[in-house]
Order: C-alpha cells, then structure tokens, then sequence
C-alpha cells in the first residue's frame, strides 16, 4: 500500500472541491429555511451517501487495496469531504442541548437509516447490489 | 469571513483534513487489517471531539484566534476529516462480505461514539475555560 503523491493529490483536491460544495450547500439552506434545524447537513449527508453508493455500482465495488485514482478523487476525496459526520454530531448536540431533544433524534436517525438506505438504492441503480 | 475568502478557508481546511483522514485510513489499513474500518471510525469519533471543542472555545473567546478561524477548522477541517458517504459504504461493504454482523456492530458502535465525542469535547473545553 504506498501512497504515492499524485493520488494524495488526488484526494486533496477532491477534499478541497467537496468542503467548498458543502459550504455553498448549507449556505443556500441557510437562507431559505434558517438554521433552526440543520437541513443543509442532511441534504448534504443523504445525497453524498446516494452518490457514494452509486459510485461504489459503477467502479464495480472498489473494495480495499485496488483503489484506483478515480475513486480517490471522486469518493475518498470529494464525496468524503462533501459529506460530514463531524456538523452532524455538533448540530445533534446542540439541538440536545438547547431542548429540541426530538429534533436532535430525528436528525440522527434519519440520516443513518435514510443514508444507508440511499447508499444501498444509488448501489442498485448502477447495477451490482445483489 | 465572506465570500471567496470563506470559500478558500473551507477549500483549504477540507483538503487537509482529507488528505489526513486518507492517510489514517492507509496506516489503519496498513497495522490493523481490512477487516473493520477502523480508519474511518477513529477520524469520526476524533473529528466530532474536535468540532465540539473548537465550537465551544469560539463562543468563550469571541473574536478569538479560534473563532477567527472557524471557517478553516470547523467546516474546512472537521468537515473534510469525517465523511458519512464512507461510513455508509463501509457498512455496505461488510454487508456484501457476508459479514451482517460486523456491519450491525461498525453502525452501533460508531454513532454513539460520535455523540458522546462531541459532548466530551464541548465539556473538556468549557471545564477549562469556562
């Protein structure tokens, strides 16, 4: 396993690209439906893990050593700095803390049984969930 | 921080922060094996301490040098650090390898991990410098 520089590269890059993607998403929720809840986190969330899993159809399951710089970039890289579990435990937290307790499950809830189920449905649509 | 400026901060933050979480996952893979995604549950649970901290010393120190930097540690690095389109994959992946059992135990340990993650690290902070 060497990581040479070119893939890392690769990663960063798409890092770079899917944090700002992140930015520009949560902003746009910010401004049409406030920050009472963290819609944006959830959207990013649930439409990175639909990619990720449709990528994972595409590439074929790319699985453990055989990563190629395409998968580097697109999913270790970009959907991986796209998507965030860091906002998602803060902003749970803080609804927790500030009293919306059914707010701060549904958003943890949701985001793992809808993510994961979005993940496995984008895996389907490109073809190999069997 | 607006505009561009926030835009380069989280661009450059992500990159960092994926590149690390890319590195942690190879090393992982590297001492500990394939099998569980160790990677990618270590920069998680730490990315989550790390949000809270950083969100709690911010709204100590207003207009502090953390809170300053928010845009570049918060959504720049934390965000690109943790990843759920990952988490929702490698879960996928231990399902596909006929392993329900390690898929069910990587999504119950992981989440209440991140919570607990970022209440501790709100707490160690505001212990500190409350």
């Amino acid at each position: 396993m060497n990581a040479s520089v070119g893939l890392v590269l690769m990663v960063a890059a798409g890092g770079a690209l899917g944090g700002m993607a992140r930015l520009a998403i949560t902003n746009l929720f910010a401004r049409w439906v406030g920050t009472a809840f963290p819609w944006g986190t959830l959207f990013v969330n649930l439409s990175g893990a639909l990619l990720a899993g449709a990528l994972a159809g595409w590439f074929g399951l790319a699985r453990g050593g055989e990563m190629t710089g395409g998968w580097l970039f697109l999913v270790v890289g970009l959907l991986g700095g796209y998507t965030t579990v860091s906002s998602l435990s803060l902003q749970s937290l803080t609804l927790w803390q500030s009293g919306h307790r059914r707010g701060a499950i549904g958003n943890v809830a949701v985001t793992l049984v809808a993510g994961l189920a979005l993940a496995a449905f984008g895996w389907w649509l490109t073809g190999r969930l069997t | 921080m607006n505009g561009w400026r926030a835009y380069a901060a989280v661009g450059l933050g992500s990159a960092l922060g994926t590149t690390l979480r890319y590195l942690v996952s190879l090393a992982t893979h590297a001492t500990l094996g394939p099998a569980f995604p160790w990677g990618t549950l270590a920069v998680n649970l730490l990315g989550s301490w790390l949000i809270a901290a950083f969100a709690a010393y911010a709204a100590l120190r207003v207009g502090g040098r953390v809170a300053r930097w928010q845009p570049f540690l918060v959504a720049g690095f934390c965000g690109g650090f943790t990843t759920f389109s990952l988490f929702s994959l490698e879960t996928l992946f231990l399902l596909e390898l006929g392993r329900p059992g390690l898929a069910l135990l990587y999504v119950l340990l992981s989440v209440p991990l991140w919570l607990a993650a970022a209440w501790w690290g709100d707490r160690f902070v505001r212990a500190r410098h409350a």
